[in-house]
């Protein structure tokens, strides 16, 4: 990091779209400074937790099976979205993943056959081998062989806007400041979603019990110093990735391992041993973020999973062992539940239950009946001891707040003017594609499509 | 109560914290054997972790690739600690039982033994040598090196010795498979023998996902990979030299030493140069590995070993090299003593690693073959 130097591509953040970003200029010829503002183990914000990248492809290719055409990839989008995208950013992604995968690998990205009970996303997703954590290793390696500077331990504090163009940074480091020139600047620095005073205003009080999957370092701030300045702002900061997780989870960066996947393999109750939603409504890949705003909604922010022993062994072994007892009524009291609210909980859920044929693999005949909520699929009484329950609280992944972008990946002004030297990519834009809901590996696509894009464009913005 | 030569409880129990992480996250799957086979198991008893730590070649990808690697509060550093729960097996299925205190402080018992062969056998050869024999110089004509040392003491000694190390390694195979639990037959079923074999004898799983281990350091490469090569496939060169060698000498009556164009010297020098950069190769990587990745045991065990493999490959070049001068005698004492200290310590230090690792393999070619657990979609 020179402070006397002007760098043609400033880029703020260290994560995929970033690096994307990073190494699209510096191939281009431009002088490149990243500036990451975690120390280098934790580099790479949420980019670190992310696994696979949801690819259109037309004919089987590596590893991906079948096909995925565009308008499926583009209805699949619409639908979690409700609408809340931009159809022409959208497609953008969506046809850049179809060619994105030969650029990954030539820098070094190793993709995967789909890891062990993921073979739904064996169409649709590639992951990558070793994870985003490997992915970003081999981004930085590429970046630095290709003179890009990277800069650790730096945080953006302030962006100097003149006349809607950036004219310089203002990072802290060591608790000193520096005044960092570029010609152009990326601002790729991810979400808010490790603030805990901005999710509490988006969310109310209910926020302090969530829990942060991700990166503790993404605290928004080049989000909010461009929202202040006068950036259009995409997404609604009450919306994010929010997945139910295991309460045991520590508050920030317990990443996949926190998952418990056995929610529709039993029932789910509160804090006052009541079920609250449908636990066999449909597959688990496709509910398991509903699930996380569905438990941010209980008192407490607390829900606890509970199956019998027919179930143990049939999902995922979560990271943490199971509270395990030999009676619903010694399950309540492990849990401090309220012993006999649980077994009547459970007493009714049992007499509800249909007699069908129990099959995890599709969508069963294995149904509540005169019960509510009702369990669609997947109902078997819980008979058969012991016992077990995860504690489950909301797990916040990423928030879709950001700021409007173009086709170029240039920030978009309140009053709609595109800003000449200020690009966005990855999720502080994300929201622009993706303003509700989530599919698997739509993240890295948008970071991917957008930080090349705004990596090329800086570049030419920034020529000599 | 553990048995005495278990694996330490707490190491056992930091296994299983570590693998329960692994088993959710299921990221570095792609990378080797060991993902695969942990993911087969919803628990990890010891028996479990002893099979993947003996299954794992330390190319240390996963840790690099680790969300939950220190200064994560998981603290998760999986391959170090395969490595050191790998140590702790060698010494409990090392025969006989109270030998398996040579596994402690492996590398200083390895180059006492060295040393003491050494010793014992210059100091025989003083003693019943007469010096104008010892230090004549040599015609290099058949039967010069027995003009030193009596053919049959030589083959008397590494008759013995060879019988001993064959029980030894052969014991403790038997014990790592007693513990997996599968029959004794399964280990040589031809499908999973053909497959673990042919990954042993192209380093497979020393490759990464395709660019190399992540070895010394973080950069993928297949350094490791080519000097490991280079020590096995000389070390197999030299002992198909011996081999042809001993045909020689038994079938068609040809004493040693043989002309230099002969078949088992050109085996040997070239096996003795794949020794020579082999090992020279691999001792220069682990010293400048990451030290987050390197135990103290494991590296001194390790060293030890190829110090001595590195030491046979100098000696015997030399010995070849002036087999005509009068500094023979005392080189070919010098080459058989560092011989006889490596065979003495194969059962003892780094070498079982070859054994154990082809018998994960196979286990893990058995399991491939069988349906692994039903597990619904995450």
């Amino acid at each position: 990091m020179d402070v006397s130097r002007t760098y043609d591509v400033l880029i703020l953040g260290g994560g995929n779209a970033a690096l994307c970003a990073a190494i699209t200029a510096a191939q281009a010829g431009r002088s490149v400074l990243v500036l990451e503002c975690a120390p280098k183990h934790f580099r790479g914000g949420n980019s670190r937790h992310t696994r696979n990248l949801r690819c259109m492809h037309d004919a089987p290719a590596d590893v991906l099976s079948d096909s995925y055409p565009e308008d499926e990839y583009w209805q699949d989008l619409l639908k979690v979205t409700g609408g809340q995208t931009n159809e022409r950013l959208a497609r953008m992604t969506i046809r850049h993943t179809a060619t994105c995968r030969e650029w990954m690998i030539r820098h070094g990205v190793r993709f995967q056959p789909p890891l062990g009970g993921t073979l739904q996303l064996a169409r649709t997703n590639a992951f990558f081998l070793g994870g985003g954590k490997a992915l970003l290793n081999a981004y930085y390696r590429t970046a630095e062989a290709l003179g890009v500077e990277v800069a650790y331990d730096t945080e953006v504090t302030e962006l100097n806007i003149r006349d809607g163009k950036f004219t310089s940074a203002i990072v802290a480091r060591d608790s000193v400041q520096h005044e960092i020139q570029a010609t152009a600047v990326v601002a790729a620095a991810g979400g808010f979603e490790s603030n805990l005073a901005w999710l509490r205003e988006a969310w109310g009080p209910a926020a302090d019990n969530f829990l942060i999957r991700g990166t503790p370092y993404n605290m928004g701030r080049v989000l909010r110093v461009l929202l202040d300045g006068g950036a259009k702002s995409v997404g609604d900061a009450a919306q994010g990735h929010c997945v139910a997780i295991d309460a045991r989870a520590p508050k920030f960066d317990g990443g996949i391992c926190t998952r418990v996947d056995c929610v529709s393999l039993g029932i789910v109750v509160n804090r006052d041993a009541q079920r609250f939603d449908d636990e066999g409504d449909d597959f688990w890949p496709k509910r398991y973020a509903v699930w996380g705003r569905l438990v941010a909604a209980q008192p407490d922010q607390i829900a606890y999973s509970i199956i019998d022993a027919k179930s143990m062994g049939k999902f995922i072994p979560p990271m943490f062992p199971p509270i395990k007892a030999n009676s619903v009524r010694e399950l309540a009291q492990a849990l401090e539940l309220d012993p006999a609210a649980l077994e009547s909980t459970v007493a009714q859920f049992n007499q509800a239950v249909r007699p069908g044929t129990f099959d995890h693999t599709l969508l069963d005949d294995c149904a509540t009946a005169g019960l509510s909520p009702p369990k669609s699929h997947w109902a078997r009484p819980l008979d058969t001891a012991p016992f077990f329950a995860y504690p489950l609280r909301p797990g916040i992944t990423f928030t879709y707040l950001g700021v409007a972008v173009n086709e170029r990946a240039q920030v978009i002004w309140q009053d709609d003017r595109a800003a000449a030297n200020i690009f966005a990519a990855g999720e502080i834009m994300a929201g622009n594609v993706l303003g509700k809901g989530y599919i698997a590996g739509i993240g890295m696509a948008i970071g991917t499509a957008f930080g090349r894009i705004a990596g090329k464009e800086a570049a030419r913005n920034a020529a000599p | 109560m553990p048995l005495p030569r278990s694996i330490p409880v707490a190491l056992v129990e930091e296994g299983q914290r570590m693998a329960s992480i692994c088993n959710a996250c299921r990221y570095c799957e792609g990378f080797c054997a060991v993902f695969p086979a942990l993911e087969r198991r919803l628990s990890f008893a010891e028996s479990d972790l002893a099979y993947l730590a003996n299954l794992c070649h330390d190319c240390g990808s996963c840790y690099y690739a680790c969300q939950y690697s220190p200064p994560h509060e998981f603290q998760l550093n999986f391959p170090k600690m395969l490595a050191d729960i790998r140590v702790q097996t060698y010494r409990k299925y090392a025969w006989p039982s109270p030998l398996a205190t040579l596994f402690q402080r492996n590398g200083m018992t390895v180059s006492l033994i060295a040393s003491a062969s050494l010793v014992l056998l210059l100091w025989a050869m003083f003693f019943f040598i007469e010096r104008s024999v010892l230090f004549a110089a040599h015609a290099d004509d058949a039967g010069a090196f027995y003009a030193v040392l009596s053919h049959r003491t030589m083959a008397w000694t590494f008759g013995i010795v060879s019988l001993f190390v064959v029980v030894a390694l052969a014991v403790g195979l038997v014990r790592f498979w007693r513990e997996t639990e599968e029959k004794f037959g399964a280990m040589l079923s031809p499908g999973p023998l053909t497959d673990s074999v042919a990954d042993a004898l192209r380093l497979r799983y020393l490759a990464g996902g395709g660019d190399g281990c992540t070895y010394p350091d973080e950069t993928p490469s297949h350094a490791r990979r080519w000097f490991h090569h280079l020590t096995f496939y000389g070390f197999m060169l030299c002992f198909a030299a011996t081999c042809v060698a001993t045909i020689y000498h038994y079938g068609f009556g040809w004493k040693a030493p043989y002309a230099f164009s002969s078949l088992p010297v050109l085996l040997g020098t070239a096996g003795g140069i794949g020794l020579l950069i082999g090992p020279a190769g691999l001792l220069w990587l682990k010293a400048i590995r990451d030290p987050a990745l390197s135990g103290a045991k494991q590296t001194g065990m390790d060293v030890g070993f190829l110090a001595l493999l590195l030491l046979s490959s100098v000696s015997g070049l030399l010995l070849l090299a002036l087999r005509q001068s009068s500094a023979m005698g005392v080189l070919l004492g010098i080459h058989l003593g560092i011989i006889v200290a490596l065979f003495v310590t194969l059962p003892y230090g780094k070498f079982v690693h070859a054994l154990y690792r082809l018998a994960a393999l196979v286990r893990f070619h058995l399991e491939r073959r069988r349906a692994g657990p039903e597990i619904s979609a995450e």
